[in-house]
């Protein structure tokens, strides 16, 4: 089945996944993936532990540890697959990352620089000096409703994981992907932090860009509000529809879905 | 390893080993000529101490205290005292702007390339021997205090430094005095044509509520073999509060022996950056005395090594009063072949209660002969304390690595900035802003040379 969002068909899309089969040491964990995202379009997958939805996230961002071993991405055209990791991500290609890492020394706003000048370079664009981007980083940080907090403090280090999953949004807000694809980050969250994240993800909507969220609960989608819901099982989608897929999935449980995809 | 040799035969016989007989034969030079001016009290401590230095001999690997590091190549070279400094031996000095800083060649002050200028009055600043020679109250303090906090009983090096004690760094903030602008003392050991040993001193003594910013930097000849054998000791009055950054950066062929005694008194802090870039071999002793209820000290240091390059950090922070807090925190980063050693040991006495003390050295090793090790010590005899280590070795991490490169950084330049971290997190901590900046550049530039760490982000 072809999983297409609703909008924005007859141009051309964003992302394109066609029959993606992905494995880890040896073990298939995607087992033929078709999904296709256009521009301005929000897209969640939902499924169950181990269904391969944070798989399908490492796997575009293009994590070393899996293997494609059949199947095609197309990023805005272009060959994904085929692009080192940095290179996705100067394409315009974010991952949210569920389990953000620390990094020892380095402060959030020296590595926002790096990673923004870094895009900046490759998109022909000059590099922002520190305090052309203080500037750009204040801009942001008021766009999403955040506090400069985290600025100074070594990347992810000691930080709560309501701070890690902010974080995450922040550099996204600073990078500006056109696709960027979030990790669970709901998990974790208690609703406060939850509406603060999500909140900040809505505001950075824009109709040149498009989301895709990865997440296991529904919760995240009510300040979300996704195009179409796929639901992801054993390395499959077996069901797409739209926001009110999300409600039923609440609901029901995934039981059902899987139920019914063996037929 | 290179146990053995000439100091191990000398100690089975009893017979002071050649090695140790050149000392000897130096110290009657030096004892026959001009040391006699000394007062009689520094005569007979330094006689004391070469008596001790014949007894001690050099350490072997057999001792617990150097068993990764082998002195025996230091042992088995003939070294000659490092001559007096002429005034074409004078190494040329990139000025500092309006901040103060003492020179010393040899180990001798070098006032001609000095620069006194803005220190607050009051400020007692220069020589060892013009403190002795002034008589008064600054002759009075080197003698309550000199060779008195750094023991030489269990250290041949301090021995032997305080055997050829000349000369040396005078520094008495009195109290509720403040030098603002950091203070520099810069250790240049220029050899001559032979290897060269050089024995420099810096005696610091901050008094109640005094406030300092000290740095020690040492550095020597590009290429040819010497010797610097040094010992500071530092004393941080009740409320006083010291920032010292100890920046070793000798040649490259340098062997470097060192050690720091400082003690602290109630409510004080002390703030002690010792970065190590330079030398083919380090050794730093480092022994920290809480002596005062409510004492601070931070003790943050960083190992920045390539080649064939060794250094080895004995550090003791002894908590001898209730209340006090120490954080530890020291980094390493390995490349070559070279090997990075680290032992921290806590001591909280009996009636140390409250105490905070916290450690943790952190290793970068970056090539497959790098090598670095680790050990912790605590020796807790209060119960009402705190007390946490930890030590992590090995090469950068992937995870960090993949989180890098999916922000857009090339594989290179997310190395070099998880490298440059490393060294950012201990540069992070020093107070004066700088001071900081200074560092960071060396860092920078340092990890730049070499073409796989780039840091040029």
């Amino acid at each position: 089945m072809s999983a297409t969002g609703e909008k924005g068909a007859g141009a051309a899309p964003l992302l394109e996944i066609a029959g993606l089969h992905a494995s880890v040491e040896g073990r298939e964990i995607l087992r033929g993936i078709d999904l296709v995202v256009h521009a301005g379009e929000v897209h969640a997958i939902m499924g169950p532990n181990g269904s391969g939805k944070s798989t399908l996230a490492q796997v575009l961002a293009g994590h070393p540890a899996y293997s494609v071993t059949a199947g095609t991405v197309r990023f805005q055209g272009r060959d994904l697959l085929a692009m080192a990791p940095e290179e996705r991500a100067r394409e315009g290609l974010f991952l949210a990352f569920q389990y953000p890492v620390a990094i020892r020394g380095i402060t959030n706003a020296y590595f926002l620089r790096a990673a923004l000048n870094a895009v900046r370079k490759h998109r022909g664009q000059p590099e922002l000096d520190p305090l052309e981007f203080m500037d750009l980083l204040a801009a942001k940080l008021k766009a999403i409703e955040s506090d400069d907090s985290l600025t100074n403090r070594p990347v992810n280090d000691g930080f709560s994981g309501g701070e890690k999953k902010r974080n995450e949004i922040l550099q996204m807000a600073v990078l500006e992907p056109r696709l960027a694809v979030l990790d669970e980050t709901d998990s974790g969250l208690d609703i406060d932090a939850l509406r603060t994240v999500a909140g900040a993800v809505d505001r950075l909507r824009r109709p040149d860009n498009a989301t895709v969220v990865v997440t296991h609960y529904q919760r995240i989608l009510n300040y979300i509000t996704p195009d179409a819901v796929h639901v992801l099982t054993e390395g499959r989608i077996v069901l797409s529809g739209g926001k009110e897929l999300a409600l039923e999935l609440e609901a029901r449980g995934y039981d059902w879905v899987r139920a019914e995809a063996a037929l | 390893m290179g146990a053995g040799g000439g100091g191990e035969a000398g100690r089975t016989t009893g017979r002071p080993p050649e090695a140790v007989e050149r000392f000897l034969a130096q110290f009657e030079a030096f004892a026959a000529n001009g040391a006699g001016r000394s007062p009689a009290w520094l005569r007979s401590l330094r006689a004391a101490a070469i008596a001790r230095f014949a007894e001690l001999g050099f350490p072997t690997t057999r001792e617990e205290a150097w068993r990764f590091t082998s002195v025996a190549p230091l042992a088995e070279t003939a070294f000659v005292p490092a001559p007096p400094p002429a005034g074409a031996a004078a190494p040329a000095l990139a000025e500092r702007e309006g901040a103060a800083r003492l020179v010393f060649v040899n180990g001798r002050f070098a006032p001609e390339i000095s620069s006194l200028g803005g220190l607050p009055a009051g400020v007692r600043v220069g020589g060892l021997p013009a403190a002795l020679g002034g008589g008064g109250g600054d002759a009075h303090l080197v003698e309550q205090h000199l060779a008195r906090h750094a023991g030489f009983a269990d250290n041949a090096f301090a021995a032997l430094n305080t055997a050829f004690l000349a000369d040396g760094a005078f520094v008495h903030v009195p109290p509720g005095l403040a030098l603002e602008r950091p203070l520099e003392l810069l250790f240049v050991t220029v050899p001559g044509t032979a290897a060269a040993v050089a024995h420099p001193r810096a005696l610091v003594i901050l008094d109640q509520d005094a406030r300092a910013t000290l740095v020690e930097r040492f550095q020597g000849g590009a290429s040819a073999p010497y010797w610097t054998n040094e010992v500071t000791e530092v004393v941080v009055g009740d409320g006083a509060r010291l920032e010292l950054v100890r920046v070793q950066d000798e040649g490259a062929a340098a062997w470097h022996v060192a050690t720091t005694h400082t003690r602290q008194g109630r409510d004080s802090e002390l703030l002690l950056h010792p970065i190590v870039l330079g030398a083919r071999l380090a050794r730093h002793d480092i022994t920290a005395v809480l002596d005062g209820p409510g004492a601070s000290l931070i003790l943050n240091g960083l190992y920045l090594l390539g080649g064939a390059q060794h250094a080895d950090h004995h550090t003791v922070i002894d908590h001898a009063q209730p209340d006090c807090q120490s954080h530890e925190f020291m980094n390493g980063v390995l490349d070559g072949r070279a090997r990075g050693v680290f032992n921290g040991r806590i001591i909280v006495r009996p009636g140390a209660q409250r105490t905070d003390s916290k450690q943790t050295n952190h290793n970068l090793v970056l090539s497959e002969e790098a090598r670095a090790d680790s050990q912790p010590q605590l020796e807790i005899y209060a119960d009402d304390v705190k007390c946490t280590h930890g030590a992590t070795l090995g090469p950068l991490d992937a995870r960090e690595l993949f989180y890098l490169q999916s922000r857009g950084l090339a594989p290179g330049d997310a190395r070099a900035l998880l490298t440059y971290g490393f060294g950012a997190e201990i540069l992070g901590r020093v107070a004066h802003p700088g001071l900081r900046a200074e560092l960071d550049a060396v860092v920078r530039a340092r990890l730049a040379a070499a073409a796989h760490l780039r840091a040029d982000l």
